[in-house]
C-alpha cells in the first residue's frame, strides 16, 4: 500500500520537503539538529499507544463518552458550583468560529480586534450584571478567581487577615487556602455573631451561600468597611436575573462563576471566573484587561491595557503570575447574555426559582424530609433525609436518577439539591415520588 | 486594498427595547412566593437585540482576527500550530461536554479513564513517575509546581530555602509563580552563547535555594547544552528543578525532561499538544513530576482501582501530602479531552515527526534569514529562531515597524522584544503545520521587509495598512482608562 506524509495529517512537509530543508540548513539529518542534546539521553523509547485514524478515534472518543451517564438523559439535581443551565445554539456557533477559537492573547491590537472587542463586551455585561464599577477580562474560574480577590484585598488594605463566613464553598476555600498560605496570609472564618477583627483586610461572603441561601450582603458590607476592611462577594451570575447585583449592596470586590452563563458543565471546566471591583482599586486587579482608545487616524479600538500590573512586565512585582485565562469562555458568556437580553436572563433566573421552589415544598412535605435551613433561596436548597444521604443516592441512582450533592458533614443527613429551569415538571415530581418511596 | 468600513458599534448601542434573541419556555409548575422586594434588582441593563444581529455581530468580529485558521502565525514561545478538529468534536460529545463535575464516580467511568490514561500519557512523554490534570494554565501549573517544591522542602523541616533561581531569559510567569510562593527571586544570567552562565549558577546556589525555574530549550529556542550540570549543581546545593514545559514542542521523543535531572514541570496543552488558544485561553497546565514530589500533587488526581472480578474503576484522589485544589473542580476537562485525542491520534511516531518538523523549519528560516537579520546567537536552533532587529534599528526602524509592517502580508508577527536579553528580539516560531511554501513565503516577505528597512522606512513606520485599525495609542489606553460601555451622554 502506498505511504502519505510520514505519520501524521498535520505535517504538510513531505521525506522530499524535509530533504530539501535539511539540504538548505546544511545538514546530513535531522539527528544533527538535536546534537546540544547530551550523549545517552537522545531519542528515548516512548511508550504510548499506536496511533490511530481520524475514523478509529472517533469511534474510541465515542465509545469512552457512552460511559459515562448524561444529566439531561437522566434527571440530575447536583449544584454546588456548577450548574445545568439552557445554552442557546448561537453561543457554541460563535465559540467555534477558528477565528476566534485559534488566536492567541491580543498581543497586536490591529489584527485582534474581533477577541478585543468581545473582551470589552465581556467586561461591559459583567459589570452590568454585577452592578460594578469595572472588570478584568475573566479568572480561571470562580474559585481560583475568589482566591485572588481575596489576595487583591491584602494588596489594597496592607492587612494580612482573610476573614470568611464559614458558608461559602469549602472548594473554594480550599483553592484560597492554596493560594494564601504561602504568602503568609492567615485565614479564619468569623464566627457567629462576633464582630469582624480590626486587622481583617476583606469578609469573603459567598451568596447564594455554599447551601444556596442568600446571604445579607449589606449589613456584612457595613459590618466590614466599620472595621476598614473590604467586602468580597462571590455571587451565582443567573440569580442576578432577578435579584439585587454585589455592586448595589457595598461589596467592594465581587466575583462569580461565570459557566452557568452559556457554558457547558464539562466535567468541571474549562470555566471562566468573573472578577470585578470599584474603580479606586483597578491598579491592584490581576488578570487582563481590554480598553478602548483611538488609532493613529482616530479611529476607535480596543487594547489590552494597563499592562503594568502584569507579570510579563513587572515578573516578580505583578499582581498575579496570570497570563492565559478563559478569553473563548468569556464569549460564550458574552455571546449567551447577548442572546438571552435583558428579559430573557430575568426569564431564566425567574423559571428556576419557581421551579426551585416548587420541588422544594414537594420535598418538604415529604414524612421524613426536612428543609433545615430558613432564608431566601434561588436554585439550590438543603434537605435533611430520613437516611444517609450517600445511601439514599445510590438508590435514586438505582432509579436512573442523579440525586443531590451530599453535605451530611454540615448538615445532618444533609442533601443539597439544585433545580433550574433545564428540570421538567415530570422529573421534579419523579424526584419527590423517589424520595417518598425510598423513605418508606 | 483596506479594510472595509465597518460598524463597530457594541451591543449595548445596538439595543432596541422589546428585541429577544432566543426563545424560552413557558414555566411548567405552579408559580411560587417571591421573596421580598427588596431583595430584588429593579433593572438588569443586558442589550436587547435580535439572534441574527448577535450571530452578525460576532462573526464581524471574528473576521477582525488573525487566527492559525486564517493566517500564518509564526508567534513565539506559544506554539501556534493548527488546531485538529476531530479534538472539538470529541470535546463536544454529550458523554463528555454535558456530565457535571460532582456525579457518582461510576457514573462518569468514561471521562476518569480518559483523565488517567492522559497522566500517564504526560508522564511517559516528560519523563516523570506522575502527574495531576488539574491545574487550568501554564501558570498556574507552574504556581503548583513551586508550590509542591515548597511543601517538600518544609515536609522535611528545610525551612531555611527562600531564594528561587530564574534565569534572566525566563518568561515573565516564572518569576511572578514563584513570588506567589512567597520566594525571593534571583536571577542568572546567560552566556554569550545563550547557555545559563553555568558560573554563576554554581555560586548562587546554596542552603537558601529552593529550587531553580528553567524552560528547555529555553526562550532563545536553544538546548542548553549544560542541562545535566544545571540540574546536578542544583540537587547538590539541596534545591529542586522546576520545568516551564512551554517549550516541549521541540524535544516529544527525543528528550525527557525527568531524566534530564529535572523533579517537577508543567505541560501547556495548549500550546504542544494543540489546544486551541482561544484569543488567551482556556488553556492548561498538567504538572508532571518525579516520585519525590508526587504526595504533592494538585488535588485531584485519579487513580486506578483494580476490582474483584479483573476489571479496573477509576476514582478521584487526594494525594498524601497535596498542595491543595487549584480550582473549584477537576481543571480544565474540555481541554484534556482534546489533548488526549491529539496524542492517541498521533502515538509515539507522530510526536517524534512534530518536534522533528517543528525543529527543521526553525532552522530553515534561521538559515535564509541569518544574512538579512542579526542572529545573536549563531547556532542551530530547536523549535523557535530567535533574531535581532538591531541592524534596523540602526536606521531607525525597530522590532516593532518590522512586526507591524508582517500584518500587511497577511502574517501574524512574532513575539516582539522578548526574551528581553536580546535587544529588538523578534522571535519566531513556525511550528510543524506549516508546509515549506507557507516558510519561503514568510522568508521572502521577511527579505523584503529588510529591503524596505533600508529604502522606504516610512512604510514600515505606517504599517499596518489595510487593518481595522492601524497603530493603536495604548498610552492613551493606560492614562485614561476606559474599560467599559456606558450610556451616550446627553
Amino acid at each position: 500500500m502506498s505511504q502519505g506524509s510520514p505519520f501524521s495529517p498535520y505535517v504538510p512537509n513531505t521525506e522530499d520537503d524535509r530533504r530539501v530543508m535539511l539540504r538548505a540548513v546544511g545538514v546530513e539529518s535531522v539527528e544533527e539538529l538535536f546534537a546540544d542534546i547530551p550523549e545517552g539521553f537522545g531519542r528515548p523509547t516512548l511508550d504510548l499507544p499506536a496511533p490511530l485514524s481520524e475514523l478509529e478515534l472517533r469511534r474510541e472518543l465515542q465509545a469512552l463518552s457512552e460511559l459515562n451517564l448524561v444529566p439531561g438523559r437522566v434527571p440530575c439535581f447536583l449544584g454546588g458550583g456548577a450548574y445545568d443551565h439552557f445554552v442557546p445554539s448561537v453561543v457554541n456557533h460563535v465559540i467555534s468560529r477558528g477565528e476566534l477559537s485559534t488566536a492567541y492573547t491580543p498581543y497586536q491590537p490591529e489584527v485582534s480586534q474581533g477577541t478585543l472587542q468581545a473582551i470589552f463586551e465581556f467586561q461591559s455585561m459583567v459589570c452590568q450584571l454585577l452592578g460594578m464599577e469595572v472588570a478584568n477580562s475573566g479568572m480561571y474560574d470562580g474559585a481560583s478567581a475568589l482566591a485572588e480577590a481575596a489576595l487583591m484585598a491584602c494588596r489594597v488594605t496592607g492587612r494580612e487577615r482573610i476573614v470568611y463566613l464559614d458558608t461559602v464553598s469549602p472548594a473554594y476555600l480550599s483553592v484560597m487556602r492554596t493560594y494564601t498560605e504561602p504568602q503568609g496570609l492567615a485565614m479564619a472564618p468569623l464566627a457567629q455573631g462576633a464582630s469582624l477583627p480590626e486587622d481583617a483586610a476583606c469578609l469573603v461572603v459567598h451568596s447564594p451561600n455554599f447551601f444556596g441561601c442568600i446571604e445579607d450582603v449589606e449589613s456584612l458590607a457595613r459590618q466590614a468597611h466599620e472595621s476598614g476592611a473590604l467586602l468580597v462577594a462571590s455571587v451565582d451570575p443567573v440569580s442576578l436575573g432577578m435579584f439585587r447585583p454585589p455592586g448595589e449592596l457595598g461589596a467592594d470586590i465581587a466575583v462569580a462563576e461565570g459557566q452557568a452563563l452559556g457554558v457547558s458543565l464539562s466535567f468541571g471546566g474549562p470555566y471562566v471566573g468573573l472578577f470585578t471591583c470599584k474603580t479606586e482599586y483597578l491598579r491592584q486587579m490581576p488578570g487582563r484587561i481590554a480598553g478602548r482608545t483611538v488609532d493613529t487616524q482616530d479611529r476607535v479600538g480596543y487594547v489590552l491595557t494597563l499592562q503594568t500590573r502584569e507579570q510579563h512586565i513587572r515578573r516578580e512585582r505583578a499582581t498575579s503570575n496570570i497570563c492565559t485565562s478563559e478569553a473563548l469562555v468569556g464569549t460564550a458568556v458574552v455571546t449567551y447574555l447577548a442572546c438571552m437580553g435583558r428579559a430573557g436572563l430575568r426569564r431564566i433566573a425567574e423559571l428556576t426559582y419557581h421551579k426551585a421552589h416548587y420541588a422544594a415544598s414537594l420535598i418538604g412535605r415529604i414524612a421524613g424530609y426536612e428543609l433545615p435551613l430558613d432564608g431566601t433561596f434561588f436554585q439550590e436548597f438543603v434537605v435533611s433525609c430520613p437516611i444517609d444521604p450517600a445511601e439514599l443516592n445510590r438508590r435514586l441512582l438505582d432509579r436512573g436518577i442523579i440525586g443531590g450533592l451530599d453535605v451530611s458533614d454540615r448538615v445532618r443527613n444533609g442533601m443539597l439539591l439544585c433545580v433550574t429551569e433545564m428540570n421538567t415538571r415530570e422529573e421534579i415530581e419523579a424526584l419527590a415520588t423517589a424520595l417518598e418511596e425510598i423513605a418508606r | 486594498m483596506s479594510f472595509p468600513v465597518l460598524d463597530r458599534r457594541l451591543l449595548m448601542d445596538r439595543s432596541v427595547s422589546g428585541r429577544v434573541g432566543v426563545s424560552l419556555p413557558p414555566l411548567d409548575v405552579p408559580e411560587q412566593p417571591l421573596p421580598d422586594a427588596a431583595m430584588l434588582r429593579d433593572d438588569l441593563p443586558l442589550p436587547e437585540v435580535s439572534q441574527g444581529e448577535v450571530v452578525r455581530y460576532f462573526t464581524t468580529l471574528s473576521q477582525m482576527n488573525f487566527s492559525v485558521d486564517t493566517n500564518y502565525y509564526p508567534l513565539g514561545s506559544c506554539t501556534m500550530k493548527y488546531n485538529p478538529k476531530i479534538n472539538d468534536e470529541a470535546a463536544q460529545l454529550p458523554g463528555f461536554a454535558r456530565i457535571h463535575p460532582l456525579q457518582p464516580e461510576s457514573t462518569v467511568q468514561g471521562a476518569l479513564k480518559l483523565a488517567h490514561s492522559l497522566q500517564g500519557f504526560l508522564a511517559e512523554i516528560s519523563g516523570m513517575d506522575a502527574a495531576g490534570l488539574a491545574t487550568m494554565a501554564g501558570a498556574q501549573g507552574e504556581l503548583a509546581g513551586m508550590l509542591m517544591i515548597r511543601a517538600y522542602h518544609l515536609s522535611r523541616n528545610d525551612t531555611g530555602r527562600r531564594t528561587v533561581l530564574v534565569p534572566d531569559s525566563a518568561h515573565g510567569t516564572n518569576p511572578a509563580s514563584a513570588a506567589m510562593c512567597g520566594y525571593r527571586v534571583m536571577s542568572i544570567p546567560s552566556d554569550s552563547q545563550g547557555n545559563m552562565d553555568l558560573e554563576a549558577l554554581r555560586n548562587a546556589c546554596n542552603s537558601e535555594t529552593a529550587g531553580l525555574m528553567l524552560t528547555l530549550p529555553n526562550t532563545l529556542g536553544l538546548f542548553d547544552v549544560n542541562i545535566t550540570e544545571i540540574c546536578r549543581a542544583v540537587h547538590e546545593a539541596g534545591g529542586l528543578v522546576y520545568g516551564d514545559g512551554a517549550n516541549m514542542n521541540a524535544l516529544l521523543g527525543h528528550a525527557k525532561l525527568g531524566h534530564l535531572g529535572f523533579d517537577v514541570l508543567h505541560i501547556n496543552l495548549h500550546k504542544t499538544f494543540s489546544t486551541p488558544h482561544g484569543g488567551g485561553g482556556p488553556g492548561s497546565g498538567p504538572v508532571c513530576c518525579n516520585a519525590k514530589l508526587a504526595p504533592f500533587l494538585t488535588a485531584p488526581i485519579v487513580e486506578s482501582v483494580a476490582e474483584p472480578d479483573g476489571g479496573e474503576s477509576f476514582r478521584l484522589a487526594t494525594p498524601e501530602m497535596s498542595i491543595g485544589k487549584a480550582g473549584a473542580f477537576h481543571g480544565n476537562f474540555g481541554m484534556l479531552v482534546r489533548a488526549y485525542t491529539y496524542i492517541r491520534g498521533l502515538g509515539a511516531p507522530g510526536l517524534r515527526e512534530i518536534s522533528e518538523s517543528a525543529v527543521i523549519g526553525a532552522n530553515y528560516v534561521l538559515s535564509a534569514l541569518r544574512d538579512h537579520y542579526h542572529l545573536p546567537y549563531d547556532r542551530p536552533c530547536m523549535h523557535e529562531v530567535v533574531f535581532s532587529a538591531r541592524t534596523q534599528k540602526a536606521r531607525g526602524v525597530s522590532a516593532l515597524d518590522v512586526a507591524k509592517r508582517l500584518i500587511d502580508y497577511g502574517i501574524h508577527p512574532p513575539t516582539m522584544y522578548f526574551p528581553l536579553i536580546v535587544e529588538e528580539a523578534l522571535m519566531v516560531e513556525p511550528t510543524e503545520t506549516e508546509s515549506r511554501e507557507t516558510l519561503d513565503n514568510f522568508i521572502e516577505v521577511m527579505k523584503e521587509i529588510a529591503r524596505q528597512a533600508e529604502e522606504e522606512p516610512q512604510v514600515l513606520k505606517d504599517a499596518p495598512h489595510y487593518t481595522p485599525n492601524s497603530r493603536l495609542d495604548e498610552a492613551r489606553a493606560a492614562r485614561r482608562p476606559d474599560l467599559r460601555w456606558r450610556p451616550a451622554e446627553g
